[in-house]
């Protein structure tokens, strides 16, 4: 039974997931490419990866909750890949920002890093993903031993400078960025609770 | 009646050749986009020809933007924040009747309605580049009248120092109005010399045709030098006042919009620069102009003043 259930993981689970993560980004790129995305394609582009971004940095830290809800430890099967897909987002967000957006405008990329905190804290959060994203294998996790764990608790500082990052760059609806900061917060007290050892929905 | 039906006038009768080619290239092209809603509400639906002149004095000889663009990407925060919603949602929009009110300091107050307000005034054509506060900017063929021709005709008397205009109210209508993103109605205020500059403009439509409700029908403001929600829509209020207005976006966030809004690249918007702008259309960002290059008409109103203090 639990061979089968490895094997269906190994040969269907991953594959699948994997493509569904692919899914959005091979979708805004097609519709990129065909001028389907509406009169500012450039801006659709960039926010779209940004937001995919902060989803599967959430989703990467709900599965820890998941499968201590579950009691099953197959969720922890995908939690490398969907992190690594939240880097892959931010990655794309970041570069659509450099080369579609700015067009390698140098000057101006650095005077928005430093001036313009949305973007400062928009680089902080990517800059600090770049150990995490380095450190994904199991030959890091080996070698960095406990220090792995300490390290790759900084995603929870990454998903709070990104729901930060969102706040700021908005006009004047802050319904989503509000959305995303309360999904993080829940996502919080499920941590919380674990560490003040509290029985989860006993 | 200024307003003809469809069938009284053919669009190539008032639309320029190439424009009406153009917009036939963009229906071909697109017309197998049925995952593009947007686009869908905005090419469908045809709104009447309004006969015109072209005023070539103050037009500008760029390209235009395509009227797809135009009636697709809109900031109208009434129908929702997206640039998508007011294509979506505007069409709930009952724009006739309508009446504006003119009150405060003037000599003929009263609420009219928009066929008398209309009536004196014969349309031109006028295209403007139009600057969002967002980077982005367009050039549109806008169909209207000079402010200041409506403004003489109501007689404002010496204390009129500002003009207020005030945005519909109508939350059955504008479900943007359901949340209060801003405070509503918009409201939006010129001084009095702004108000009377030539380059003002009252649009009652675009592209030869009757205003798209998502881009302030039945009647709206347009004031090319400054940035784009200076130039309000869907009025229902004139009103001049002796003091400066309120106005909507600097009531939301008074350190980053303030009561002149002129496009300037020098000034920063505290969260973004404002030296380029991204034509829609083109891939590579543009400088932008001081005054949106409407400086020659507009600089000497406000000459002596620290631009940096009255952004
Ligand atoms: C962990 C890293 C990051 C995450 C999760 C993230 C996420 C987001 C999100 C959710 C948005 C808003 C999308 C929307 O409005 O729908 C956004 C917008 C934006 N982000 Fe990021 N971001 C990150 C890093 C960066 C970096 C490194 C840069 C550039 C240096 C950047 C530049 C921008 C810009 C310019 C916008 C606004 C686009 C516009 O106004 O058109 N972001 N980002």
């Amino acid at each position: 039974m639990s061979i089968n259930f490895n094997y269906w993981q190994a040969r269907i689970g991953k594959p699948l997931i994997f493509a569904l993560c692919l899914l959005p980004f091979l979708l805004l790129s097609f519709r990129l490419l065909n001028n389907q995305l509406g009169a500012n394609p450039i801006e659709v582009f960039t926010r779209s990866n940004g937001e995919w971004g902060l989803r599967f940095l959430l989703i990467t830290l709900s599965i820890t909750p998941l499968k201590n809800i579950l009691k099953q430890s197959w969720p922890m099967q995908y939690r490398r890949m969907l992190g690594l897909f939240a880097f892959f987002y931010v990655f794309i967000h970041l570069s659509s920002y450099l080369v579609l957006d700015q067009f390698f405008d140098w000057q101006e990329i650095w005077a928005d890093i430093i001036k313009r905190p949305y973007i400062t804290i928009g680089m902080s959060a990517f800059v600090l993903l770049i150990p995490l994203a380095v450190t994904s294998n199991r030959y890091m996790m080996k070698r960095l031993g406990r220090n792995w764990l300490r390290l790759h608790k900084l995603v929870y500082l990454i998903a709070i400078l990104a729901v930060v990052h969102f706040f700021l760059l908005v006009k004047a609806d802050f319904y989503w960025p509000t959305v995303y900061a309360v999904l993080l917060g829940l996502l919080f007290t499920f941590r919380l609770r674990k560490y003040c050892s509290l029985p989860l929905g006993k | 009646m200024l307003i003809k039906k469809p069938g009284d006038i053919k669009p190539s009768e008032i639309t320029d050749e190439s424009v009406y080619m153009r917009r036939r290239e963009f229906m071909q092209t697109t017309a197998g986009l049925a995952l593009l809603p947007f686009v869908k509400t905005a090419s469908a639906k045809t709104e009447a020809a309004l006969k015109h002149v072209k005023n070539k004095k103050f037009s500008t000889d760029e390209k235009l933007t395509d009227h797809a663009s135009i009636t697709s990407y809109n900031n109208f925060y009434e129908f929702g924040t997206d640039k998508t919603s007011p294509a979506k949602y505007a069409d709930r929009l009952t724009t006739s009747p309508w009446s504006i009110t003119i009150d405060g300091e003037v000599a003929k107050p009263g609420k009219y309605n928009l066929e008398d307000i209309l009536k004196p005034h014969s349309l031109e054509e006028r295209i403007y580049r139009l600057r969002c506060v967002e980077r982005w900017s367009m050039v549109v063929p806008w169909i209207g009248f000079s402010l200041a021709d409506l403004i003489k005709r109501f007689e404002p008397t010496s204390k009129a120092r500002y003009v207020q205009f005030t945005t519909l109210y109508r939350p059955s209508e504008m479900p943007g109005q359901k949340r209060s993103v801003l405070e509503w109605p918009y409201v939006e205020g010129l001084r009095i010399d702004e108000a009377m500059n030539p380059l003002t403009f009252l649009a009652v439509g675009l592209y030869g045709k009757v205003m798209p409700k998502q881009n302030g029908a039945p009647i709206r403001l347009v004031v090319p030098w400054k940035y784009g929600y200076k130039s309000i829509k869907s009025i229902v209020r004139i009103s001049f006042v002796q003091n400066e207005p309120p106005t909507s976006w600097n009531l939301s966030a008074p350190n980053e919009y303030g009561f002149f809004s002129n496009v300037n690249p020098e000034v920063d918007h505290p969260r973004w620069s404002q030296r380029k702008e991204r034509r829609i259309g083109e891939f590579l960002r543009r400088d932008t102009q001081m005054f949106n290059g409407y400086g020659e008409q507009v600089a000497s109103m406000y000459r002596g003043m620290d631009l940096r203090k009255y952004y």
